[in-house]
């Protein structure tokens, strides 16, 4: 029964809606430019979504994912000064990025810590290192061939080159969460994890790894930003956590662990995306955005509970009747 | 009988989708009797009790209070009209103390709507005297043995005036002593008046204990009739619908080499020098009190827990300590005594938690075959003649004897050597008790050693080669088949027999 009210599905039709709300209702919104914009704003936030995706599965978080992307991007920066090759940068601030998540995951699973209390402690800390590298200051001048690779579409279509990627590591990541043993392990240790451990399943290894991709991943996002807006900041990126997060509840993850479908945090990146460039059109101030992503995140809380409430309810009312 | 009974179902039926978990069922439970329900796993027990506690309504007919129709439409109805239920599986809040658990909702208050703890401990107190029983109100629920947990949901009644006594299988996780002091306060109840419904799949209980039996098949009554009149054998006709072969069919095995040998095994404050081997082809029980420290042994050798001292060898090869991975690598296999927590991922079907051992040996390529997964579950809920809906349902909706099952067949589809189980035939009804037990001699049989953890006496006696005992985390005794009698093993178990 219910397969309508399936959460991922609701939230597909509501993307289906806004797209539809906004084409009759923004002129300039509908074009292929704009959604090509739309998408390529998206990158980094969709990117990193795919790594938390696996994280709150498996009833764990990473708050600390912005403030890895700003630390990347400062450190972009101060490299890219004092005279490396991007080609040499680039690896090295990705393995910075797994550094960061690694101490992330050793203080959750060899320490016991909860994920929610370390990483909004590393979230203060990876920022503050962001400063500590760069300063307030701004590095920008990147080589065009490099910053056109953030904003270029593939030759012959209209996908940028971060959205193509993401498709990419999208499909691995469906794949992995939902056919493989590994993400069978992800489901059971989010639902159940002393029964996970019980089955053989490396619990914290699994855990650590996934903190490790966690900073990788956004290590690599601080990449992305900075040469797509082609200036490095500490302070870039600044908050996306929150919508990155908002997407992934969105996309009916249980924040409690062992639930969700990646096709469903596909259907709430795009639709927080859309949301995002429809308010940018219409000229709707950053504060108020970010008003609408707070209510989207409560919203996508509470709204798969009531739906439970609801369900529990029908055989009650069916019996009755 | 001119009295009306104090609770009734008449005519009661309930459909869970396609399952029919109760078919015009009638039941009467009368004032200072103690009335049984027998089934097999899934006949529909639990369900019969959820109607009764206002958590089901029925899909057809009535349930009488008093000879009245009546209609709860939540548990708070039930609880005020006097029923109060033990649930199979304990509700208490871990972290509230024993007496905040009893008055839960209903705390006694002081001036300005303060809640009076003094009160509370001390009607808590007399409430634990009036059942004899010495409990501290102060403690938190958390840490309470199961027949402790039980004696407080008992209290939790009581303390609501309760006429009428709901148990769901009450004695499946106690011990002797402990069943023993359960049925005293029973007793007790009874003779106040209250009306009791009880629920056990160990016969001998339901004829110490109660006057009248129900027994259900499939969701449908087969009788309600004394028990005066009844045998074993009848019962278990009514149950099953058939006669049974052997409880416990014991093959005669010739042991062969070592396969699991535990070297003065030592958990600092739980266990200590702790000896033993298992041979191919034997089965071996390990019994105890509840406490001894029998589960935290199982534990250890399968590395859950760390050990502090000692060494254990499969196969003639070391095993790290820790590694429920390596455990597993090595042929060990360890059926957990807490099917909720440990055994199941409650929230995934019943094809995905038997999967979960094997998802290495499911693999296709790199992705798990679906197929694989399904052809593994069906094969052994067929074997263990598993009762279900489809295998993509939850486990959670299964009856709590097919969970205990499903945490069976994930772990015999592994084909491990060495197997350890922990209690494994609670909550089963009696012809699956045969089956299992008819599972544990073939693997036996095939080469497997077998270590069997049980509190269920006739048991360990019927199906164990040998049976190592164990008190106050010490092995006390080593008793070979043919000198094992309730006596030898109880007075070993309790620390009054000889020493090893
Ligand atoms: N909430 C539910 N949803 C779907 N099916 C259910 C639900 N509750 C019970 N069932 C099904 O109803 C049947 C009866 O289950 P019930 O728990 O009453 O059995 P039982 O007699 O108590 O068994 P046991 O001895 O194993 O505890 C089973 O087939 C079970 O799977
Ligand atoms: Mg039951």
């Amino acid at each position: 029964m219910g397969r309508v009210l399936r959460w991922d599905v609701l939230v597909g039709a509501l993307l289906v809606a806004v797209f539809a709300g906004g084409s009759l209702a923004t002129p300039g919104f509908a074009t292929v430019s704009n959604l090509s914009f739309a998408l390529g704003d998206l990158g980094e936030i969709a990117l990193i979504a795919l790594a938390m995706t696996l994280l709150v599965v498996a009833a764990e978080v990473d708050l600390s994912v912005a403030s890895v992307l700003g630390l990347s991007s400062a450190l972009v920066g101060a490299l890219w000064d004092a005279g490396l090759a991007i080609e040499t940068i680039v690896p090295l601030v990705v393995l910075v990025g797994a550094a960061c998540g690694l101490v992330n995951g050793l203080l959750v699973t060899r320490l016991g810590l909860p994920s929610l209390a370390v990483t909004i402690g590393t979230l203060a800390l990876y920022r503050g290192l962001a400063y500590v590298v760069l300063g307030d200051k701004a590095v920008a001048q990147f080589p065009p061939q490099y910053t056109a690779l953030a904003v270029d579409d593939v030759p012959g279509t209209f996908v940028p080159y971060p959205v193509a990627l993401f498709v990419l590591l999208a499909v691995i990541t469906g794949v992995a969460l939902h056919a493989t043993g590994f993400g069978r392990s992800l489901y059971a240790i989010g639902a159940q994890e002393q029964a996970a451990f019980f089955a053989g399943i490396r619990v914290k290894r699994i855990k650590l790894l996934l903190f490790v991709l966690s900073g990788t991943v956004a290590a690599f996002a601080g990449v992305v930003f900075t040469l797509r807006y082609g200036s490095a900041r500490a302070d870039n990126g600044l908050g996306i956590e929150l919508a990155v997060i908002a997407a992934v509840l969105l996309g009916g993850v249980d924040f409690d662990g062992g639930k969700g479908t990646l096709g469903g945090v596909i259907a709430g990146v795009l639709l927080i995306g859309l949301l995002r460039n429809l308010l940018m059109l219409n000229d709707v101030s950053t504060e108020i955005q970010s008003v609408v992503t707070g209510l989207l995140l409560i919203v996508s809380v509470l709204t798969p509970r009531l739906l439970a409430l609801v369900r529990s309810r029908r055989p009650v009312l069916k019996g009755s009747s | 009988m001119s009295d009306p009974p104090a609770l009734a179902l008449a005519n009661v039926s309930k459909s869970f989708g396609a399952v029919r978990a109760l078919r015009e069922v009638s039941l009467e439970l009368f004032a200072g009797q103690t009335h049984a329900l027998a089934g097999e796993n899934g006949a529909g027990k639990s369900t019969l009790v959820k109607t009764l506690a206002g958590v089901h309504r029925p899909d057809s007919g009535q349930v009488l209070r008093g000879g009245e129709p009546v209609t709860f439409a939540s548990p708070a109805d039930a609880q005020r009209a006097g029923v109060a239920v033990i649930y199979q599986e304990p509700t208490l809040f871990p972290d509230l103390s024993v007496a905040e658990n009893i008055f839960m909702g209903r705390q006694p208050r002081a001036t300005l709507g303060r809640i009076d703890r003094g009160a509370m401990r001390a009607r808590a107190g007399e409430l634990f005297a009036r059942l004899g029983v010495t409990l501290d109100p102060e403690q938190p629920a958390r840490g309470l043995s199961i027949a402790d947990q039980q004696l407080v949901e008992i209290a939790k009644a009581i303390s609501r005036d309760a006429r009428v006594l709901v148990m769901d299988e009450p004695t499946a996780a106690l011990s002797g002593n402990e069943v023993a002091r359960l049925f005293s306060v029973v007793e007790a109840l009874r003779e106040d008046g209250c009306a009791i419904l009880f629920i056990s799949h160990r016969l001998d209980e339901i004829f110490a204990l109660c006057r009248r039996v129900t027994t259900l098949r499939d969701g449908a009554l087969v009788a309600t009739e004394p028990v005066s009149g009844l045998t074993h054998d009848d019962l278990i006709r009514r149950m099953v619908g058939r006669d049974l072969g052997a409880l416990y069919p014991k093959q005669d095995t010739r042991p062969g080499e070592v396969a699991l040998r535990v070297d003065r095994l030592t958990r600092e404050g739980v266990f200590t020098d702790v000896s033993f081997q298992v041979r191919r082809g034997e089965i071996v029980a390990l019994a105890g009190l509840v406490g001894a420290g029998r589960s935290e042994v199982a534990r250890a050798v399968f590395g859950i827990d760390r050990w502090d001292a000692g060494t254990v060898t499969v196969a003639g090869r070391p095993l790290p300590a820790g590694s429920p991975t390596a455990a597993m690598g090595a042929g060990l296999a360890l059926v957990p005594e807490d099917r909720r927590q440990q055994g199941l991922v409650m929230e995934l079907s019943i094809e995905r938690n038997i999967g979960l051992t094997g998802l290495r040996s499911l693999r296709r390529g790199l992705t798990v075959s679906r197929a694989a997964e399904r052809d593994r579950a069906r094969d052994w809920a067929l074997r263990l003649r598993l009762k279900y809906g489809r295998l993509a349902d939850g486990v959670g909706v299964l009856s709590g004897g097919n969970q205990q099952k499903v945490v069976l067949a994930k772990w015999l589809a592994t084909g491990p050597s060495v197997l350890i189980v922990d209690e494994p035939t609670r909550g089963i009804d009696v012809g699956t008790k045969a089956e299992v037990h008819r599972l544990l001699s073939e693997l036996a049989g095939q080469g497997i050693a077998v270590l069997m953890i049980s509190s269920d006496l006739p048991e360990v006696l019927g199906m164990a080669d040998r049976v190592l005992v164990m008190h106050e985390g010490r092995l006390t005794a080593e008793i070979p088949r043919a000198e094992a009698t309730e006596e030898s093993v109880m007075a070993a178990a309790t620390g009054t027999g000889r020493a090893a």
